[in-house]
């Protein structure tokens, strides 16, 4: 199996005058779990849409493989907040997992066996195959995160992204993202998480980024969750057991 | 005189009318299908402003190459305007209802300056502006035809990938999906739509056929495929429909055809699964439930 590297190399963004990142520079390495971890305002989802390749950094470049990652098909799985999508929007939960599919396929072709299998496979992981047919605005919050999960699942996706995956989930989807999570990391490819809630992180993650803007410090969970680090970027109240809300 | 005479004999006895009905239809189909993203994308108004900008097309078009050159001039600024109201939206530190803001009503202040100065004799602004079914041509109908066969083909076609660009834009560019691209191809097929309708029901009535299907299909559908199925007959029904109801009432085409399906979406509203009558019944046997 080739190794699978994301490259930033000294990525600034920008907003008007004010800067969300400022000189990034990170190697992440697949297999593995990456969190990124900061306060609010710290940059994080901008960071987290600069590695997909949704926006292009002011300054810098985000590579795949040495690949512009604006340039990657199919590689990335982006999970975006829940708060951020139109539930509205007339879709079952079968047609947002066939998303998914759509890297594999050209614009007009048709979907195939391996297609479908994938997509029940996937269905069934999340614990979603029942409600397949349900339209996505009538799913619960923990319903809405597994299918798409179950979307990035279908996409066997190399990188899997997601954004705040955890903000205000029940119990029982946060264990089953958590285990198909595991189980895609073991099986090759690099988790990268953005949360702002710090409890469930040392034992969860290979390495831990800590941003503010600019990365204040990456490594193993166990150096980088330390009460020193997190009182740079948190204040110094935080403490690493208890959630920074 | 039976019910199949009064829909019959109109065709039978004016060539305009059957050329009008066909126009009517591909038209109904062709605004419905785009309804549909437009509903579902939260751009309803997108429409409405690139309608304004084709008037200042019309005029263009006209001193430039006479007769010939309105539907030239009508579908360059369009699609231009189009263009730029994405570009505007991608680029600048606003959104998106700004940036039609802007386009459109420069736009339409160009079109009525340009008109005012030059007086063009063989353009009446008020059949610009509501369509004049009676001058629709087969000419103008194959023109229309070929716009709506384009817009649906691709629409259809790719719709997968326009469900999940409609959905969850950025996750289809993380996929890889070129979701820019299709942003300007969408609003290029819109354009080109507006344009197709302009003899039918005019600038400012097809901002209603952009909207309505995809609106009243909402209350009945699930998916997009099916709400854009549900949109179509809408649509075709409100064309073929309102020019009955033109032709026998005396009432302009663009109006009849709008009135036809503001109609349709009341019933949707009132009476479909998702509507209002439907919902207040849910809610009544919900108390009774509780007590």
């Amino acid at each position: 199996m080739t190794e699978n590297v994301l490259t930033l190399d000294a990525v600034s963004m920008f907003y008007r005058s004010l800067p969300a990142l400022k000189d990034v520079s990170l190697t992440l390495t697949a297999p593995g779990r990456v969190g990124i971890i900061g306060p609010n305002g710290s940059g994080k989802s901008t960071l987290l849409r600069c590695l997909v390749g949704v926006v292009r950094p002011t300054a810098g470049s985000v590579t795949f493989n040495g690949v512009d990652v604006r340039r990657c098909r199919g590689v990335f799985a982006y999970l975006p907040q829940r708060a951020t999508v139109d539930w509205e929007h007339p879709v079952r939960v079968r047609d947002v997992v066939t998303m998914g599919r759509y890297p594999h396929r050209r614009a007009f072709s048709r979907l195939t066996a391996t297609d479908h299998d994938a997509i029940d496979e996937a269905l069934i992981k999340v614990g979603l195959d029942a409600l397949a047919d349900t339209r996505v605005g009538e799913l619960s919050g923990g319903q809405q995160q597994r299918m798409f999960l179950a979307r990035a699942l279908a996409q066997q996706a190399s990188v899997l992204v997601l954004d705040e995956p955890y903000a205000a989930l029940d119990q029982a989807s946060v264990a089953i993202m958590e285990r198909e999570l595991d189980a895609a990391a073991v099986n090759g490819a690099l988790v990268v998480i953005v949360s702002h809630d710090l409890s469930a992180l040392v034992s969860r993650f290979d390495t831990v980024v800590l941003l503010a803007n600019r990365i204040v410090a990456t490594g193993e969970p166990g150096r980088i969750v330390t009460p020193e680090l997190l009182a740079t970027v948190y204040g110094w109240s935080a403490q690493p057991t208890k959630p920074e809300r | 005189m039976t019910f199949v005479n009064l829909l019959v004999d109109p065709l039978v006895n004016y060539g305009f009318m059957r050329v009008g009905i066909v126009t009517a239809a591909v038209v109904g189909v062709t605004c419905a299908v785009l309804s549909c993203l437009l509903v579902v994308r939260g751009q309803a108004l997108l429409g409405d402003a690139i309608s304004h900008a084709v008037l200042f097309g019309v005029v263009l078009g006209y001193l430039v190459g006479g007769e010939v050159g309105i539907p030239v001039g009508a579908l360059i600024v369009a699609i231009g305007s189009g263009m730029a109201i994405v570009y505007v939206t991608r680029h600048a530190p606003f959104k998106a209802d700004t940036a039609m803001g802007v386009v459109f009503t420069v736009m339409f202040a160009l079109g009525l300056a340009l008109f005012a100065v030059f007086q063009p004799r063989n353009i009446d602004v008020f059949h610009v502006l509501f369509g004049n079914i009676l001058g629709v041509r087969v000419s103008d109908l194959v023109f229309t035809a070929v716009i709506g066969v384009i817009v649906v083909v691709v629409l259809v076609g790719a719709m997968r990938a326009f469900t999940f660009w409609s959905f969850d834009p950025d996750g289809a560019a993380a996929s890889g999906m070129r979701t820019g691209a299709m942003e300007y191809l969408f609003t290029a097929l819109l354009s080109a739509a507006i344009v197709g309708a302009l003899r039918t029901v005019g600038i400012i009535l097809v901002v209603a056929l952009l909207i309505i299907p995809g609106a009243a299909a909402a209350f009945v559908t699930i998916r997009l495929a099916t709400m854009m199925l549900v949109a179509s007959v809408i649509g075709i029904g409100s064309g073929v429909g309102g020019l009955y109801v033109s032709y026998y009432a005396n009432v302009p085409s663009g109006a009849a055809i709008v009135l036809f399906a503001g109609a349709v979406f009341v019933l949707m509203l009132l009476f479909s699964p998702r509507g209002i009558i439907r919902r207040r019944q849910v809610v009544l046997q919900d108390d009774r439930g509780q007590l």
